[in-house]
């Protein structure tokens, strides 16, 4: 909070993260999101910290959850977030807006900016919706899921439960398997965990890997057994109950056999390999119930967790050129 | 009846091999003498130096008919594709829309292969043609359903209508909005791989050689795409292509950062693909270049890149990018005009396109150096939407002649 250099990359303020919007990991440099993870440890440890957890750093701020897509997880991390910093939590959510009215995506943006928003978080449906409504406001605007894009704030939480269970990212096998196709979650992950150094595996079937997904720096695999042999890390994608009826995939039992996540085949993985998933699951289909309740290996409730903390330095960081916060002017 | 003498020119015939110096004289609506002609007393003189004389482009397949947007671009007769509201599928409408240009411009009204262009009941055809329908067109979607468009190509044939078909396979490019690659992954946009193209274009080839109908594939994008055209056109088959100046000029990257302005149909395609239509212009097999002119304004374009329609406004960019063809020494300006106006007239069966003696006299005068910077801001067409903004080129038309008269 104050203009001295950031003991972590010697960059002072503003500098850390030259951004306006966080619209997604792509736009981030290595330092940047490094510069995120650490300023979201404090309030890791302020959520920790006993009954009264509150900053009152963005009190007399309003921010706005414009939800166009349905989220219960998501958009009650980011009020809590919110909350916990001060700040006046609104939130809009799609079914009862004037979306439902034919209002156009841009009028709707517009009418939030008029009444004065200091900071948005937004989930669209449409990949490259909240890039549009960020060119179109006056206040920072946070992507909290556009479409298949990018879903920043998870990687990042992603990136912060990780690096507290195993210390760094250099050298750490990073298995993520499931729906990537469909999946901006995987994306952000991708971009965010190869950007940190980590060795990023991706597993699915033919019918659920996108196109030129190698071009992300990560290696891609079919056979699960092949993908977890060494893992440091699995990370297991939702796959979402309308795949699974023929169109992607023939059944649930048959995407179970093939890619869900047992004790058996996590004996392919390290030993202490931690088990990660963002919510919500599918148990007995991409993950069963003894493996994800596994209370040393499964990360999955810290994933929610953290995610608050992320969340807070998000808004914390977006927010300060308009909080006046030296050297962020 | 009234003379006109444009002097001092080069004029461009399609069929001939290259430019040659001289005097046109019009008569009325049509050419009267080509060449080393003495300029009549009486005639209204025209000095166009340096300038060239190209018969008007006939732009085949345009959604839109623009006026002030043909006018800058020197299109003097547009087809006029089937996706109107309501569907040109009844000769009536078609009647309706072949008058909305006149005089200034001709509008060719396409005739909807389908009722409703829905790719299942055969539209009135026939009836279509005797209200002007030069030819028959599946718009912008493929007929799905290999039946249907064998009995449209059937019909079509017997009427001595050529079928315009667009060239994507249905089933792989529904929802589609980019094409398979890095791009189209890492924005998280639904994307299908260019073979969709090749598979649909294969399957119409065999239709057609079947029915011993024209088929004409309005856009054609990929390198596989254009291997089957060869093919065909080698067999004898009347297959004919086109293709437009965005597929030329841009790859998919053009679609980063959502760019709804670069969002087409067919969807841009990578970079060898694009190469691929630059070779296929210059080697022949293309045989049409086409604007798919398609203003469409902020409510059309300005939403989220999968929800916005596809489309370009690009009649006004058709002939200088045709240009920056004829600069890199890939085609002559002769063939330039071929694409732009003799093939697309052939096609339809027109009596244009041609720079003959008593052809009609529809002309445009083309300074082909001029400078100028494409602004979405300031185009003359019903709307801006164009991936080529800011773009400098080179080459517009400065005269429109269409049936004698200076338009």
């Amino acid at each position: 909070m104050t203009s001295a250099p950031s003991p972590a990359t010697g960059l002072i303020g503003r500098d850390n993260f030259p951004h306006r919007h966080l619209v997604g990991i792509a736009n981030l440099a290595p330092h940047e999101i490094r510069f995120l993870l650490d300023e979201a440890e404090q309030w890791a440890s302020l959520n920790r910290s006993g009954s009264r957890k509150h900053d009152g750093r963005l009190a007399g701020l309003t921010q706005m959850n414009a939800f166009f897509e349905n989220s219960t997880r998501t958009l009650l991390s980011f009020e809590v977030a919110g909350k916990r910093l001060g700040a006046d939590v609104v939130n809009m959510h799609a079914a009862q807006s004037s979306v439902k009215k034919g209002e156009t995506l841009i009028d709707t943006a517009v009418t939030l900016n008029s009444m004065r928003a200091d900071v948005m978080v937004i989930r669209h449906m449409s990949s490259g919706a909240v890039q549009l409504i960020a060119d179109k406001v006056d206040c920072p605007v946070l992507n909290a899921g556009d479409g298949r894009h990018e879903h920043p704030t998870q990687a990042l939480l992603d990136a912060l439960t990780i690096r507290r269970r195993k210390g760094s990212f250099e050298g750490l096998i990073v298995t993520i398997c499931g729906d990537i196709l469909h999946s901006r979650v995987a994306r952000s992950n991708m971009l965010c965990l190869t950007a940190l150094g980590a060795q990023v595996r991706v597993c699915a079937p033919p019918t659920l890997m996108p196109p030129a997904v190698e071009r992300y720096r990560v290696t891609p695999f079919h056979d699960f057994n092949e993908a977890l042999d060494g893992a440091d890390v699995v990370m297991m994608l939702r796959i979402q109950n309308e795949r699974m009826d023929g169109a992607f995939i023939p059944s649930a039992r048959e995407f179970h056999a093939l890619y869900g996540l047992t004790p058996e085949r996590l004996k392919r993985a390290k030993p202490d390999a931690i088990i990660m998933h963002p919510g919500p699951m599918n148990r007995g289909v991409e993950i069963v119930s003894s493996v994800a309740d596994d209370p040393q290996r499964s990360a999955i409730t810290e994933q929610v967790e953290m995610g608050v903390a992320v969340r807070m330095a998000c808004l914390d960081v977006l927010t300060r050129s308009a909080r006046g916060v030296p050297g962020w002017a | 009846m009234g003379l006109t003498a444009i002097i001092n020119a080069r004029l461009c015939d399609p069929s001939a091999g290259a430019l040659s110096e001289g005097t046109l004289l019009v008569e009325g609506e049509r050419i009267a003498a080509i060449g080393a002609v003495d300029v009549p007393s009486g005639a209204e003189v025209i000095d166009a130096r340096g300038m060239i004389v190209a018969p008007g482009i006939i732009d085949l397949g345009v959604f839109r008919t623009d006026k002030p947007a043909f006018h800058f671009a020197g299109i003097t007769r547009a087809a006029l594709m089937p996706d109107q509201s309501p569907v040109l599928d009844e000769p009536g409408l078609i009647q309706h829309a072949a008058r909305a240009g006149k005089p200034d411009f001709w509008v060719h009204p396409l005739g909807a292969a389908t009722r409703g262009l829905e790719g299942r009941e055969l539209a009135e055809m026939a009836l279509m043609k005797a209200a002007g329908a030069r030819a028959i067109a599946t718009g912008r979607s493929w007929i799905a359903d290999s039946g249907v468009m064998l009995r449209v190509l059937r019909y079509a044939s017997a009427l001595d209508r050529v079928v315009i078909t667009h060239g994507e396979d249905g089933g792989m490019t529904a929802n589609a909005v980019a094409t398979d690659g890095e791009t189209a992954s890492r924005l998280g946009l639904q994307s299908a791989p260019s073979c969709a193209e090749a598979i649909a274009i294969a399957r119409d080839i065999a239709l057609a050689r079947e029915a011993g109908a024209r088929l004409h594939v309005r856009l054609v994008t990929t390198a596989a795409g254009f291997a089957l055209i060869r093919t065909a056109k080698a067999e004898g088959l009347k297959v004919t292509c086109g293709t437009s100046p965005s597929y030329l000029f841009l790859n998919d990257a053009a679609v980063s950062d959502f760019r709804t302005f670069a969002r087409l149909s067919p969807p841009l395609r990578d970079e060898r693909d694009r190469l691929a239509t630059i070779e296929a212009v210059a080697d022949g097999t293309v045989d049409v270049l086409c604007s798919g002119h398609d203003p469409r304004g902020p409510e059309d374009k300005r939403l989220p890149f999968a929800d916005a329609a596809p489309g370009i406004a690009g009649a006004e960019t058709l002939l200088p990018l045709a240009l920056n063809l004829v600069r890199e020494g890939k085609i002559s300006e002769t063939r330039m005009m071929a694409l732009l106006a003799a093939n697309p007239a052939a096609i339809l069966g027109l009596d244009a396109g041609r720079l003959a003696v008593d052809a009609p006299a529809d002309l445009i005068l083309i300074d082909p150096d001029k400078p100028w910077i494409v602004d979405s801001a300031k185009m003359a067409a019903a709307a801006g939407n164009t991936p080529f903004d800011k773009l400098p080129v080179q080459g517009r038309a400065r005269m429109i002649m269409k049936g004698g008269v200076i338009r």
